[in-house]
């Protein structure tokens, strides 16, 4: 995985609530069998037209916001399926952090998997990095991981939390299963113990 | 000893290590598989010459893409991309050596019916799936939730889960359901009060008089939706119902063993006196017949309100509700019940179980579906719509106008052929009513089983009581 460490990139704002997966990516692209290629129907439904062309005022077909590399979203982003296509396309787009009020469960913790580093803060700071984020191109926001903060385009910084251990692979773009592997030898005491309580199972 | 939640104790026996930051490796019981979520996980196994560690918890069915219409087996029935995509799993489950129910099995169906359904699915066990419907076995005190496909992968290499644990929060249903009134009500009226995003960061234990009155068929179609409640999983405590309905399954304890399942079974319940971080209480009496309006699961109104106005919110939900209103292409202050349904679909993993099929053929007996109505019925297991042909049910619903599917997901996300045209609008029993979740600008309004057979009777949303 991709390391994360600090970002410095345009902020697409998306005011939306509860923007869920299926208006992340579509389930007619679910079909694919790589995990890659999702990025050009990324929000599929709200960024083109039935016969493919741009709607044009969507915020990531506005010139401004191409090359966006942040999103600033309303609150519950991701709520829906656990479709891991999600971050995916978002990843594939150029997207490496998504800052919201919260977050759904999976999609969180699928973000983590894929290089993204999705940020909780509250309602007020949200709102101000929103402000900040419609100022288009010329507004480039901070992240810095390490530090565990966010600077808007005036200079102005948060502070948010990230979990240790997620924060630790992010950094280092560690393979979770080469980590849990290490630790092959409780697995295997613990299936041990367990077969013997519930050999049923 | 401190009292500890149903959670609590599910949790305690699945932790294989634990980290000084309380990130633990959660030991999984079961994993179930289906096509769209799994090949690109056996594709890492495969790039990194890792296997799966436990083939024989690993069960995989394909669901999502397949069709169906009879005749599926003909491959032209399917898109390509599809055909793919179902026979990577086939190849894939042979290659690491899974249980596999192929579409052409009996056994075959929507993956959180056939688990249940075959014993896989035990009270105790932690259950995880790459869809987020995976809340479902929560209905056998089984700690059951969704993951991703990097999930997927972990848990095929390792049969573990790097896990923390989430905070416990219980939602009673006091008292009994008013006739005409659902486990779906239950489960839709719960998110109408705790919005979508309520349940984030928790696990929800459903406990009550009306929750223990539920069949296990009316249990799972409450815990299916707890991860639309925005919840990591649901749980009901195990009693005799639970055991009764896994009792002789093909993967239940057998002889030898059950006494000893069932003494630990029975110590599966919340003690006295232990802790929830939150607490959520309806009264069993209040709940009616519920629909949703708009485009979230949230939007939940009883069956005789009338479409809200976006003023009628605060802060982002605002423009939300105006966004929905519009694409559904509703008014505000219209009444609910004069909602024109085009198409009916009654099947999915939330109300695909022969009980709901019951409910419907009550309500049809004898009738016809309005004319110009598409309606469709789709069992979620090969093998309950074998049980609903053996009752005459499958005729009941043939007679009244219903297309009797083949198992699978269909119009529930319409990843096979059964999907909404633009605009067109369906009463459905599925889970989401997300924009474009049936079909590309297709409208959903999200009922039981029994109040989208009524609308299939008169052609608009309908208040089920007013049939029985």
């Amino acid at each position: 995985m991709e390391k994360f460490e600090k970002l410095s990139g345009i902020a697409a704002p998306m005011p939306l609530v509860n923007i869920d997966t299926d208006m992340i990516i579509p389930k007619v692209f679910l079909k694919s069998i790589k995990r890659t290629g999702f990025g050009k129907n990324l929000f599929d439904e709200m960024r083109y037209n039935r016969d493919g062309s741009e709607i044009e005022d969507f915020v990531l077909n506005q010139p401004a916001y191409r090359d966006a590399q942040i999103l600033v979203a309303g609150d519950n982003f991701g709520c829906g399926s656990s479709r891991e296509h999600a971050p995916w396309a978002i990843a594939d787009f150029g997207i490496k952090a998504v800052i919201s009020t919260s977050f759904a469960d999976i999609f969180f913790n699928n973000c983590f998997k894929n290089g993204i580093l999705p940020i909780v803060l509250p309602q007020e700071v949200v709102d101000v990095l929103m402000k900040d984020a419609e100022k288009g191109a010329n507004a480039r926001m901070d992240i810095d991981l390490e530090a565990q903060t966010v600077t808007t385009s005036d200079g102005e910084s948060f502070a948010f939390e990230v979990d240790a251990f997620k924060k630790h692979c992010l950094l280092e773009g560690l393979d979770d299963i080469g980590l849990t592997m290490a630790k092959e030898k409780s697995i295997d005491a613990f299936e041990a113990t367990a077969s013997q309580a519930r050999p049923w199972v | 000893m401190s009292p500890k939640t149903l959670y609590d104790k599910i949790w305690d026996a699945h932790v294989a290590d634990e980290a000084d930051d309380g990130t633990c490796l959660l030991y999984i019981d079961r994993h179930l598989v289906h096509e769209v979520t799994s090949p690109q996980a056996f594709e890492g196994l495969r790039m990194t010459g890792r296997t799966v560690r436990a083939p024989d918890k690993t069960i995989a069915v394909p669901d999502h893409n397949v069709p169906t219409t009879a005749g599926r087996e003909d491959p032209a029935q399917m898109t390509e991309e599809s055909r793919i995509q179902v026979d990577a799993l086939d190849s894939n489950a042979k290659e690491f050596g899974i249980h596999y129910y192929p579409m052409n099995d009996v056994r075959q169906g929507i993956v959180h019916i056939v688990g249940p359904e075959q014993g896989w699915t035990l009270p105790g066990m932690t259950v995880v799936c790459g869809d987020s419907h995976t809340a479902t076995h929560g209905a056998f005190g089984a700690l059951a939730h969704g993951i991703g496909t990097s999930e997927v992968e972990h848990v095929l290499a390792t049969q573990t889960l790097i896990q923390k644990k989430s905070k416990n929060m219980k939602v009673e249903i006091t008292g009994k359901l008013m006739p005409g009134v659902t486990a779906k009500d239950i489960t839709l009226a719960v998110i109408g009060e705790t919005g979508t995003a309520g349940g984030t960061g928790y696990v929800i234990e459903y406990c009550g008089e009306a929750i223990r009155d539920l069949s296990m068929e009316g249990r799972m179609t409450v815990c299916n939706m707890a991860i639309e409640g925005g919840a990591r999983a649901g749980l009901i405590a195990p009693d005799e119902k639970t055991f009764a309905y896994v009792k002789g399954r093909p993967h239940a304890p057998k002889a030898g063993q059950w006494e000893a399942a069932l003494e630990w079974w029975k110590t599966l319940y919340t003690d006295e006196g232990a802790h929830f971080d939150k607490v959520v209480t309806l009264k069993g009496e209040d709940i009616q017949p519920v629909v949703t309006w708009g485009t979230s699961p949230e939007d939940v109104l009883p069956i005789t309100g009338v479409v809200p106005s976006p003023e009628d919110f605060t802060g982002g939900k605002v423009e939300a509700a105006r966004r929905s209103i519009e694409y559904m292409g509703l008014t505000p202050g219209q009444k609910l019940t004069d909602i024109q349904i085009d198409t009916v679909f009654i099947g999915s993993c939330t109300n695909g179980r022969i009980e709901d099929f019951r409910a419907v053929a009550e309500i049809v007996k004898g009738k016809k579906i309005k004319e110009g109505m598409r309606a469709m019925i789709v069992p979620g297991s090969g093998l309950v719509r074998a049980q609903a042909e053996e009752e005459g049910l499958a005729d009941i619903f043939k007679e009244a106008g219903f297309e009797w599917r083949l198992a699978g997901c269909s119009m529930c996300l319409a990843m096979n052929p059964d999907q909404l045209s633009e605009g067109e609008r369906c009463a459905a029993t599925s889970n989401r009513n997300f924009e474009g979740r049936q079909g590309y600008k297709g409208r959903t309004h999200l009922v039981s089983p029994a109040m989208a057979a009524a609308a299939a009777i008169t052609g608009h949303l309908t208040d089920i009581r007013e049939m029985l």
